[in-house]
């Protein structure tokens, strides 16, 4: 909840600081007296833990006991099948921790040894051919930082506010370092033939997560990935191998990759041609749909968190676009009325989240929170009723609209239309 | 990564001095990974079907056959007659598409039969993925085919009958207009 920042300093300590170390003696006295189940972490922590030997160094880290942010099932039909959120209002900078990176699952997590895991590229090339894991990571590779969303990110808001926070609204989005080889690269050394135009890319996993994607993009950005942030992937985002496809929409960037098709049509698999078009008002349906437009949301002050009382905060969250690089973040505390820029943290690269920053003064009264993103295109996010009066109400996917958050009186923070 | 001797080969010349230097043929002309899959092991990995039906395996099946293997395989999660909405709802929803609440159905929606046979092949059940046979795909397609009015109870479905099958929504479709909304800004200040 609390974002650190580089407000400027008061010359009274601000109440969100009151707040903050309120919170940890909270914390504190939560711990000494109701203590935890688990009789491993019974203990208090030491009041003064410069006179106490720690702990025993670990093997593999794990974070502290005193944090518990955790992605969160708002929805799914059994332990395997459904979506895990990313709780943004928990997070700081543009990196999501693997552990806490969003999940989407039709067929549940599989468990592959990379040893026995295959990379197939065959279809219009002229030397088809099969790949290890250890093989892949022998050539060249590169490290990019990109965001991927899942395109019914934010679905539950078209008709009303529904979610009662960020997590919930906004938490199929995450970024991370991704590092693997360039598709490019695979496929010229495989030796693509004149007439091909697109390929199919292919999970291991049970779901049968088969997508169709341009041979252009192919060829431009796409990584064919097994680093995240720094280490292996985490099987739920895809270990041992998978296609990190930057800007577009989440499940195009297919786990546990173990066939790429060179074909010369979309081959309208079931996520190509049924699982994910967009339906507008008159019945027909968009289809083959892959950008994530320009979008943002502020995750401090967000839905169910409260503010303490009057005084300076930094309004903080996040904005990104899947045509490239966010250009501009303005943040209105009037419902949309009037906006004013924010700060972009750097760095503020292409298909990555980007931090911003604005300092608010409350004044203890009502106040509706919105933030608006412009990326390099000159592309605005628009509101809602913009949105949903082009596309009606059943389009279900890709709603990148403005979000508004209410500050009430008492400092609590709601989901609301504005 | 490279060995220095690959690091200093550049250019033209890299394919043949890297063959010739190799043992065993190299895959990727620069690098010298990988080997040539089999006529086989691509067969045995290529399962996505287009809409034209290229790759269909033989094998045939009716709904008449189907019916048994969907309520015994299907029912479950689906109702015995595939309109059950606890999972994916499979029948129904014709004529539903431009109003308040439209119903996605593989009738009323899908846009190829193919799509339906490969991700059944591929991907179903849920706990028992890929353990149907291709007659048995056949007929259970045939049967939710048949159950959305598409197709008779006895007509035959294999690789020559199913590309055929006319889905209802098959011209519902039209291409991603995008960017449809969202002014762009005269000139934004950075």
């Amino acid at each position: 909840m609390d974002n650190p920042g580089a407000l400027p300093e008061s010359p009274q300590e601000s109440s969100r600081r009151r707040f903050l170390k309120r919170g940890v003696a909270l914390g504190a006295a939560l711990v000494a007296g109701a203590g935890r189940p688990d009789p491993g972490q019974a203990q208090a922590a030491p009041d003064d833990p410069s006179k106490v030997l720690g702990g025993p160094r670990r093997p593999y880290g794990e974070r502290s006991r005193f944090e518990t942010a955790t992605r969160k099932a708002f929805r799914g039909k059994t332990d395997e099948v459904g979506p895990n959120m990313t709780p943004l209002q928990d997070l700081y900078g543009i990196i999501t921790p693997s552990a806490l990176h969003f999940q989407v699952h039709r067929g549940g997590v599989p468990d592959i040894d990379p040893r026995k895991h295959r990379l197939l590229i065959h279809g219009m090339v002229d030397r088809p051919v099969i790949l290890t894991v250890e093989e892949i990571k022998r050539l060249p590779s590169v490290s990019r930082i990109y965001f991927t969303e899942c395109s019914g990110n934010t679905q539950s808001e078209w008709r009303a506010p529904t979610l009662k926070n960020v997590q919930g609204t906004h938490g199929l989005t995450s970024c991370s370092e991704w590092t693997g080889v360039p598709l490019a690269l695979l496929l010229r050394e495989a030796g693509v033939q004149k007439s091909a135009t697109w390929i199919v890319a292919e999970g291991a996993d049970a779901s049968g997560n088969e997508r169709s994607i341009p041979l252009a993009k192919a060829t431009d950005d796409i990584l064919v990935a097994y680093g995240q942030n720094g280490e292996a992937l985490r099987p739920e985002n895809g270990y041992p191998l998978r296609l990190v496809v930057p800007g577009w929409t989440g499940n195009i960037n297919v786990k546990w990759l173990r066939r790429i098709a060179v074909v010369d049509r979309p081959y309208m698999t079931r996520m190509d041609g049924a699982g994910q078009p967009s339906l507008m008002p008159d019945g027909k349906a968009r289809q083959l749909m892959f950008v994530m437009e320009a979008k943002s949301v502020i995750t401090f002050p967000s839905g169910e968190q409260r503010l303490p009382g009057p005084g300076l905060y930094e309004i903080t969250g996040l904005a990104w676009s899947g045509r490239g690089r966010v250009r501009r973040l303005e943040v209105s505390t009037d419902g949309g009325k009037t906006w004013r820029d924010a700060a972009l943290q750097e760095p503020v690269l292409s298909f990555a989240h980007t931090r911003f920053r604005f300092p608010w003064r409350w004044d203890g009264r009502e106040a509706v929170l919105q933030s608006r993103c412009t990326d390099e295109t000159g592309y605005v996010q628009p509101t809602l009723a913009d949105l949903v009066k082009v596309r009606g109400l059943n389009s279900h996917y890709f709603l990148n609209a403005i979000q508004s958050w209410k500050v009430a009186g008492d400092g609590s923070v709601h989901n609301v239309h504005a | 990564m490279f060995t220095p001797r690959a690091l200093a080969i550049t250019g033209i010349g890299v394919l043949v001095i890297v063959a010739t230097t190799l043992p065993s043929p190299a895959q990727l002309p620069t690098f010298g990974l990988g080997r040539t899959p089999t006529a086989e092991e691509i067969k045995a990995w290529d399962v996505t079907i287009p809409p034209d039906g290229s790759g269909l395996p033989p094998g045939s099946g009716t709904a008449a056959l189907g019916k048994a293997i969907y309520i015994e395989r299907c029912a479950s999660c689906h109702g015995n007659k595939g309109d059950d909405g606890k999972y994916d709802r499979l029948v129904g929803g014709r004529g539903t598409l431009n109003t308040d609440k439209p119903v996605l159905t593989v009738g009323s929606f899908w846009p190829y039969a193919t799509t339906l046979w490969s991700y059944v092949h591929r991907a179903q059940p849920l706990d028992e993925p890929g353990s149907l046979t291709p007659d048995q795909v056949y007929a259970v397609t045939a049967y939710l085919l048949y159950l959305n009015g598409i197709i008779g109870e006895h007509d035959i479905m294999d690789a020559g009958t199913l590309p055929q099958v006319r889905m209802p929504n098959r011209d519902g479709f039209v291409a991603d207009p995008r960017p449809d909304v969202g002014k762009r800004a005269r000139s934004p200040r950075r």
